[in-house]
């Protein structure tokens, strides 16, 4: 009896090792594939012209072969056509615009949401639930919709002008994001599990509701806002449509705006892959150090959220 | 004592109402009201009459959004099914695994923290006919002569087949993420269960996992296929804003609004892009109500 125990203990156990063999090889060709792309952009960053050009292409280099001429030459200045005079690609400019952007972004989008949360979380009023309902029904509808009467309330407003400053800029690019339902309703589920013993015990002592919120709420709910905070300013990273659409001028776009078509040259048509994958790499890695900072409360909130902000 | 917090409510909500007025709602209402003008000149603010449908008829009949349409289709029925499955499995083999998990786990996640212009200009130059990456592995295979994926001589079939698989290693991160907390939340005694009957991983798989998960995966596959049906930056990152080759051959729905909203001086082009993305937005509501439906049944809570 106990023979054949060990027999099938033995063979469980071989198909145990094998099962997990394949799940390992399975995993590190997944990790391969999502790897690749981050190579093949350093890779080709660090090539030269003539080493680009070699077929079949090379797939590593000898640091002695690296060239780095690639990201010097983004801030060289541009001879002629309508951006003489800028740098090809003036990521530090761009990086400034993105940093500024973000904060400003994000700090109005952390306080109105932490008023609503707690409007739709602690306090009861008429009308909660409908207008709940009807502020979650948003998120259904294409952004696309806004956008076009966003611009014209920005153009309305005086902000879209040939003369426009930097100050405007900002306010077109961050007021209309000063908010979102997202991380409200997000935020209002960390609220829920606030207990109410809590509260009651704050009116007893004669805690007003702003300072409950100020005093117990906040702290409490701290990881989640920290996490709002970090998604949020990580928006800003690929904002794309919407900075092209408000800027008058090159020098007040964000990092995603002038990654595409700079490197092309109009003469001749052919692209500079060097300097194009020299600029994508410099707009990838401070988003890498920025999750690698924050890795745990990234993974956790984008878990527990689980929306694509 | 709960009542009296009315007006106090309202002020706490106030900021973010007054910002949805003027940036959600108002718009969201304005978008119809533009697609019924006729002749619409935003910057002048000027209109020479109204129309009910005479835009979206217009919309219809114009090939160019009808390739939309068929792109956008294509991207989002099979890029979203794909890596759903894709995922799933990945998801399950995290499981099963005892060691190394946080690794993978993180790797697996680096696409959802990039820029989608970076790494898709980072694709077209791995799918560049002579110096990208996957013509020499293809070669190395032994499939002599070289693809143009994406370049000037390329066909519809192999740019759409390089903006799938871009789409696919971009939308994986999220749904591994999202499956592999909905796995751990499933309880222990379901697999222990399985284990005493002896059942195969598929019979787990297909009997334990994937029923616990369907509320996740009903949420995922909802969200996945709006998130789909509004691509547009994965291929302004690897096409440009040529939008493919010939021009215009990827153009989404989503490129189809951009590219009539930028022609502010032409009027009447304001309301086609107001229009099509109204049409936008039916489409992902008729979606979102069928996959409900369809999982009502099917879906275990």
């Amino acid at each position: 009896m106990s023979d054949v125990f060990v027999v099938n203990e033995k063979a469980y156990r071989a198909k145990k090792i094998l099962t997990n063999v394949a799940s390992y090889a399975f995993l590190a060709l997944v990790a391969l594939i999502i790897l690749v792309p981050f190579y093949w952009m350093l890779l080709t960053s660090l090539k030269s012209q003539l080493l680009m050009e070699e077929i079949p292409p090379l797939l590593w280099l000898k640091p002695s072969q690296w060239e780095l001429s690639n990201y010097s030459s983004l801030f060289a200045l541009v001879q002629s056509g309508p951006r003489a005079g800028s740098p090809l690609f003036p990521f530090f400019t761009y990086l400034r615009n993105t940093v500024v952007v973000s904060i400003i972004t994000t700090t109005g989008t952390t306080i109105t949401t932490i008023l609503a949360a707690y409007a739709f979380a602690r306090l009861n009023f008429k009308g909660r639930d409908i207008v709940f309902a009807i502020l979650l029904g948003t998120m259904m509808v294409p952004g696309e919709i806004f956008i076009l009467t966003n611009f014209l309330t920005i153009a309305k407003l005086g902000l879209y002008t040939f003369d426009q400053t930097y100050g405007q800029v900002l306010v077109a690019m961050t007021v209309p994001f000063m908010t979102s339902v997202f991380y409200t309703f997000y935020l209002r589920q960390t609220f829920k599990q606030i207990p109410n013993e809590l509260y009651y015990a704050a009116k007893v002592d004669g805690t007003t509701d702003f300072g409950y919120l100020l005093k117990v709420m906040i702290p409490v709910a701290s990881p989640t806002i920290v996490t709002i905070i970090i998604l949020n300013s990580m928006g800003a990273w690929s904002a794309y449509v919407w900075p092209a659409m408000v800027t008058m001028k090159d020098e007040f776009r964000l990092v995603s705006n002038g990654l595409r078509g700079a490197f092309t040259d109009t003469g001749s048509g052919r692209t500079d892959f060097g300097q194009q994958m020299a600029a994508a790499t410099l707009v990838t890695v401070p988003l890498l150090i920025l999750f690698f900072t924050f890795r745990k409360q990234i993974m956790r909130g984008v878990s527990r959220s689980g929306i694509k902000g | 004592m709960e009542t009296k917090n009315n007006w106090k409510a309202w002020l706490y909500l106030a900021p973010m109402l007054l910002l949805m007025s003027v940036f959600t709602f108002y718009p969201l209402i304005n978008a119809f009201i533009i697609s019924f003008y006729k002749g619409y000149r935003p910057l002048q603010n000027s209109i020479e009459g109204f129309t009910l449908l005479g835009n979206y008829l217009l919309i219809l009949r114009n090939p160019l959004f009808w390739n939309a349409m068929k792109n956008t289709f294509v991207i989002a029925f099979i890029s979203v099914p794909v890596s759903i499955f894709l995922s799933l499995a990945i998801a399950v083999g995290l499981k099963s695994i005892p060691k190394l998990n946080k690794f993978f786990q993180t790797v697996f996640f680096l696409p959802y923290v990039t820029n989608s212009i970076a790494v898709g200009m980072a694709f077209a130059v791995m799918f560049h006919k002579n110096y990208g990456l996957i013509n020499a592995i293809l070669e190395r295979l032994g499939f002599a002569g070289r693809i143009d994926w994406i370049g000037g001589t390329s066909s519809w079939w192999t740019q759409m087949v390089a903006l799938l698989i871009f789409t696919v290693w971009e939308s994986l991160a999220f749904k591994i993420l999202v499956f592999t907390s909905g796995m751990q939340n499933i309880d222990k005694q379901y697999y222990d269960a399985a284990k005493i009957d002896s059942a195969s991983k598929w019979t787990v798989f297909r009997r334990i996992t994937v029923p616990l998960l369907s509320p996740i995966i009903l949420y995922i596959s909802i969200t996945s296929m709006i998130g789909a049906l509004k691509a547009y930056n994965s291929v302004i990152g690897l096409f440009g804003v040529k939008l493919g080759n010939p021009s215009n051959s990827m153009i989404t729905i989503v490129a189809f609004v951009y590219k009539y909203r930028a022609e502010l001086a032409s009027p009447g082009y304001y309301s086609y892009a107001a229009a099509s993305a109204i049409i936008l937005f039916i489409i992902t509501v008729i979606f979102s109500l069928i996959q409900g439906a369809v999982s009502k049944k099917r879906v275990h809570y």
